[in-house]
């Protein structure tokens, strides 16, 4: 067979039913990629005699004898294809992990098709940037800034280091690498929600050609650990295994197989012969508690750190301040009202999986797609006894993470199958797996007491809520402190109660997402401001303007807090809602819309600590090398969140210096240092601080080495571009590489951050939109979001994280919804059943930011990542409500859900 | 993705040189489906590319749509000015959740047998007095109407090794005033109903609601119904359990969407009639 592929010819021939997604891949051209594997994502789009096809779909025999076109080709011999370098121009892309597939894509529109993107653009999913970049790119419009001046970097639309190789296809994912000898892991998962395993037959499996280990709970370490990540390991219970001979959801690992082609490993598993007893399964969160329940983990103790196994109650809050229920009888209004977020699945593109193989120094390497390297090397140490100099656990570009990838879902069997068998070995999870058996937002009920007094000040605040873990309780705790803590902190109210549960389900997991529990406590916080204003005929801004809290006053959440490190670094919360005021009230065209349509404006707002309680760790390293440029090292990992270009820029100006002279390398635990991760928006916050700590130590030393070369006073000394200057006269860094080499002493410092204390950063959504009363669809109108970033480090890239994490959130409100079914199974694990937002779907959101400094971020810069996603939901909610007079309480808000209470209040 | 199981694929050139069927062999025409999901079952592909059936055809009394004809192809075919139904076939590839990339490669023919609700070339065809002609396993040739040919959610009239040939679309059908109505939950999402009304030049009007039902469901009135009328002929020909549930839409929901969008192609082909 013959293959013409980017022009060059090969003479390969395919497997029989290998798709030509994966044949490409194995010839090496690594800018195809795996979205969903089905079709429906475009990530893997090439071009077949020049028309673009999903190569997923494709038998690869039917490429033979025509020409295929990767992103590697596109551009031909001379160089970038104009789509390519519009996309870099643009910067119309984050994590990149769907730009290869979106720029052939793209490329290859007509005239017609650019008139209607939406239609055009279906069969690409961005999970990012919320598309506006993208459009942006198709129109040829640039986004970045060029030629900024010495020092000058911060605050600047700068792009992301890595995209021309983003664009080219040639920025290196978790995958993308060819390792000799690679043997291939597939895992047998758990037909049943509750089951015991009595015993695994392995024989029949083992005699598939090519299989070399099959790995069951007898050859797991028996350790109880956590699928979670955090800085603390006591935030998490201890309930999980490896591999377990209990599991708890249907999709649970039962046995890894380790085998030559995934092909065999498949077979394998099919060929394994398990003996279950099937136990009684908990599927319904509101059933846990109710004695009689089935017990998930009975064997669990406070000793695990989970509250009362008998119960299935991973963890309880409860706390009061003031009287809420007599304040509530003596209010002059009240509202009271259940509230049910579901359950959504991350859908990061790149799915979890990693590859690790032992190195000649006997050192466990593990390439992996997380967003918590340092941490899952500690837990691989723990787990295997390994010394932590003899793991190292890295990733280059990861393809979105969205809280998915701040667990260890691949790299503990990756380890365990490398050290069996002493092959380097790879487990790429599929898109299936990613539904069902890794990890999902908390499915949450928050039941909602509050009350105002006739001025509108509020009286009472009080939640109760109910949150969902699965069959394992990671992030469950922290997720439901964090739940019922900035979302009533916000307002000032002398009555507030909290009591939470988080209970077990033989469901798949819960854990941490965008969030992090504050939108599903947000859209009943939000929903009852809205009710309280409404009876009181106050406006919502007016509402929220006299409840706040103002810049100084105490941010309250029952019980008392073990944190007292939340500081006002910065306050901004009154500018965000003016300016949502004022952009909604903004003349614009009104769409024209039939009788059927009723409009309605809402808003909500939402506050974040700027990090994550109980420490949080970050070391950076710079040292001037012998060319006169930088090289930054850091810890944090880069999935699209675009920390990359504000730590070249935080560093260049500290330094004096542009861009194009820092070097960065990050997230490889064999650079040294520790970093806690790139979760809970701490990328900038505290990572950045620690850049910003080592590039100003790193410029006083670069100072006083020239200082004591002229023997003159450092004071008088600065750093002006690629020079040390002093009065007249100026050193090259240059040739204080080449002094400092020389005298044994090279220029280099260290910076750390420990993530405390902590400011808060704001958030302020407003909506307009119009539901059609016959058919429940909805039309998003209007979309405007101020943010309080402090200074914000890259307008750009953080108006793409605001503009990515609103569409995010709208996927969510109005689409996006894992169903399980009454044994516990996600019935709809694939894309074309869980929509996620496509062009079509995502409305232009108006992007303002307020005007402050923080004192305590890096260059008065804050954390704005995570935030923007969270008052979305609740921000539509009351828009809904206000244009059809019903408060709709458990989103997603899709036309048939909502039809029957429409079809009651607006039928003939 | 990749079909692990497959280790064989067999490229037929004519009828006659069609395996014989056997358990684990699968029929390939596009793919789109075949490879979108895994298929363990399956150990054999048969081509049927190199069968080389001619895409559309028009005799004189009918268009000829291959079964192995793509999407691009239907979609691109140049319909004559008389043929006022036309718009239909962009309309109806239009519906597809997937987009124009897939259509370059999924076949009219693999939209009719994976026979879901929502296969919009089941509502062409069907609306469009369609016929299949199916090649039985064991010899000899069937001919059923798309109407019929569907019997539900991924169910139809074929028996193991049962290939469809082609549909047979008459010109006359193609000659009436049509309309088109279609909604989902998302605007470029998965049709929760989608509904043509066909108009005949004695007046009768033929209504044909898909992807809201299980199965194609046809409805004949020998004048435009007034809407009391319509209404009633629905929730007869249609009882609640014939209304598709699945993530893509409330039954309910569908229903009433059902009812709405019935109305409207009255309404319009209503207009239609009136000179």
């Amino acid at each position: 067979m013959s293959f013409e592929i980017n022009g060059a010819t090969f003479s390969q021939s395919p497997r029989a039913g290998q798709c030509l997604r994966t044949f490409l891949r194995e010839l090496g051209h690594f800018g195809v990629k795996k979205g969903c594997d089905a079709g429906d994502c475009g990530a893997c789009t090439v071009l077949l005699d020049g028309e673009p096809v999903h190569s997923c779909l494709i038998p690869a025999f039917r490429a033979e004898g025509r020409t295929v076109t990767s992103i590697e080709g596109l551009g031909g011999k001379d160089g970038a294809h104009p789509m390519q370098q519009a996309f870099l121009d643009a910067q119309g892309f984050q994590c990149g992990f769907c730009t290869a597939g979106m720029i052939i894509t793209c490329a290859s529109l007509n005239q017609a098709q650019r008139t209607d993107l939406g239609a055009a653009l279906k069969g690409n999913i961005c999970r990012c940037t919320g598309y506006r970049a993208i459009e942006d790119a198709i129109h040829g419009n640039s986004n970045v800034e060029a030629d900024i001046e010495a020092g000058g970097a911060f605050g600047r639309s700068l792009p992301a280091p890595a995209g021309p190789d983003v664009v080219r296809g040639k920025a290196r994912y978790t995958f993308d690498t060819d390792i000799d000898g690679l043997l291939h892991i597939k895992l047998l998962r758990s037909p049943h929600a509750h089951a015991r395993i009595v015993s695994i037959d392995r024989s029949a499996a083992m005699a598939v050609p090519g299989v070399h280990a099959i790995l069951t709970h007898e050859d797991a370490p028996s350790v109880l650990t956590s699928t979670a990540r955090h800085e603390k390991d006591w935030m998490d219970p201890e309930d999980t295994r490896i591999l377990d001979d209990v599991v708890r959801f249907i999709g649970q690992r039962v046995a890894a197989v380790v085998a030559e082609s995934e092909g065999a490993a498949e077979e394998a598993c099919r060929r394994l012969k398990v003996a279950y007893e099937i136990l009684p399964a908990l599927i319904d969160p509101e059933q846990a508690m109710l004695p009689g329940a089935p017990l998930v983990h009975p064997d669990r103790t406070s000793a695990n750190r989970v509250a009362d196994a008998k119960r299935n109650l991973v963890a309880e809050i409860h706390g009061e301040f003031g009287d809420v229920a007599a304040a509530l009888a003596t209010s002059a209004v009240t509202y009271e009202a259940t509230f049910h977020s579901h359950r959504v699945q991350h859908a990061a593109l790149e799915t979890h999986g990693g590859l690790a193989w032992l190195d000649e120094a006997g050192v466990l390497n593990v390439r992996t797609s997380t967003q918590v390297p340092f941490l899952t090397r500690r837990a691989l140490s723990d787990i295997f006894q390994l010394p932590m100099d003899k793991v190292r656990v890295f990733c280059e570009r990861v393809g979105g993470g969205f809280g998915g990838k701040q667990e260890m879902f691949v790299e503990d069997i990756l380890t365990l199958a490398a050290l069996k068998t002493g092959r380097p070995v790879k487990l790429e999870l599929t898109r299936e797996e990613q539904f069902i058996a890794t990890s999902t937002r908390h499915p949450m009920r928050v039941h909602i007491k509050a009350g105002a007094d006739a001025d509108g000040r509020l009286t009472a605040l009080q939640l109760d809520l109910l949150s969902n873990t699965g069959a394992y309780g990671n992030h469950g705790p922290s997720v439901m402190f964090h739940a019922v803590n900035e979302s009533i902190a916000v307002y000032n109210c002398p009555n507030k109660r909290v009591d939470g549960h988080v209970v077990y389900t033989n469901t798949v997991p819960a854990g941490a997402f965008r969030g992090y529990g504050l939108p599903q406590a947000q859209i009943a916080v939000e929903a009852a401001i809205d009710e309280l204003a409404k009876q009181l005929a106050i406006s919502p801004y007016d509402m929220r303007r006299r409840n706040i809290i103002r810049c100084g006053d105490p941010m309250l959440s029952p019980p008392e807090s073990d944190y007292h490190d939340v500081l006002y670094g910065s306050y901004g919360l009154d500018q965000c809602i003016d300016l949502v005021e004022r952009a909604m009230q903004a003349d614009r065209p009104q769409a024209e819309l039939s009788q059927d349509w009723l409009t309605g404006d809402g808003i909500a707002l939402t506050m974040i600590d700027t990090a994550p309680p109980a420490g949080h760790i970050a070391d950076a390293k710079i040292a001037l090398s012998d060319d006169g440029t930088f090289d930054l090292t850091v810890g944090t990992a880069e999935f699209g969140n675009g920390t990359s270009t504000v730590h070249r820029q935080i560093a260049a100006t500290v330094l004096a210096s542009t861009v194009d002279r820092i070097r960065l390398r990050q997230s490889d635990t064999a650079h040294g240092g520790h970093d806690t991760g790139a979760y809970g928006s701490t990328g900038t916050f505290v990572a950045g601080k620690a850049t910003e700590a080592a590039a100003l130590r790193l410029a006083a030393d670069l100072k006083a080495a020239a200082a004591g070369a002229w023997l003159c006073d450092v004071t008088t000394c600065t750093l002006e571009g690629e020079f040390v200057v002093s009065g007249v006269r100026q050193m090259s860094l240059t040739k204080l590489a080449r002094l400092a080499r020389e005298a044994g002493r090279p220029l280099a410092a260290h910076g750390n951050s420990e993530g405390t204390p902590r400011s808060v950063g704001f958030n302020v959504q407003g909506f307009r939109v119009a539901v059609n009363k016959a058919t429940g669809e909805i039309k998003v109108l209007r979309s405007v979001q101020a943010a309080d970033a402090g200074v914000v480090a890259n307008p750009m890239q953080c108006r793409g994280q605001i503009e990515g994490g609103v569409a995010q959130a709208l996927g969510a409100a109005l689409y996006e919804e894992m169903v399980i079914d009454a044994e516990g199974r996600v019935t709809n694990p694939k894309f074309r059943d869980y929509h996620l937002p496509s062009f079509a779907d995502v409305p232009r959101t108006e992007v303002l930011f307020a005007e402050t400094s923080d004192t305590i971020g890096p260059l008065g810069a804050k954390s704005m990542s995570e935030s923007p996603y969270n008052p979305v939901a609740a921000a539509l909610g009351n828009a809904i409500a206000d244009a059809t007079g019903i408060r709709f309480t458990a989103p997603p808000f899709k036309p048939d859900r909502l039809f029957p209470a429409l079809h009651e209040k607006f039928a003939d | 993705m990749d079909l692990n199981t497959i280790t064989a694929v067999s490229h037929p050139q004519t009828r006659s040189e069609l395996p014989v069927w056997t358990p684990g062999d699968a029929w390939l025409a596009g793919g789109t489906w075949l490879f979108s999901e895994p298929q363990v079952h399956l150990t054999r592909l048969i081509d049927l590319t190199d069968l080389k059936w001619p895409a559309l055809t028009i005799t004189e009394s009918h268009l000829s749509i291959a079964a192995t004809c793509t999407i691009s192809q239907l979609d691109a075919f140049t319909c004559p000015p008389d043929w006022h139904a036309a718009p239909l076939i962009s309309q109806c590839c239009r519906a597809f959740l997937a987009s124009f990339k897939i259509w370059k490669t999924a076949t009219v023919g693999g939209n009719l047998c994976m026979s879901l609700p929502a296969g919009p070339m089941i509502s062409l065809t069907a609306a469009l007095d369609g016929v299949c002609t199916i090649w039985k396993a064991g010899g000899g040739e069937q001919k059923i109407p798309v109407a019929d040919f569907v019997t539900g959610n991924q169910r139809n009239r074929l028996s193991p090794g049962d290939l469809l040939r082609q549909i047979d679309i008459p010109i006359a059908a193609l000659k009436r005033r049509s309309a088109f109505r279609q909604i989902s939950l998302a605007p470029v999402g998965r049709s929760a109903a989608l509904l043509i009304g066909s108009l005949y030049g004695n007046g009768t009007l033929k209504l044909t609601v898909t992807a809201s039902t299980v199965r194609p469901i046809q409805m004949s009135f020998p004048g435009p119904p007034d809407a009391s009328t319509l209404r009633a002929a629905i929730s007869e020909e249609i009882p609640d359990d014939l209304y598709h549930t699945d993530i893509h839409g409330k039954p309910l929901w569908r229903k009433h969407m059902t009812l709405r969008l019935a109305e409207e192609i009255r309404a319009e082909l209503s207009g239609a009639m009136s000179p």
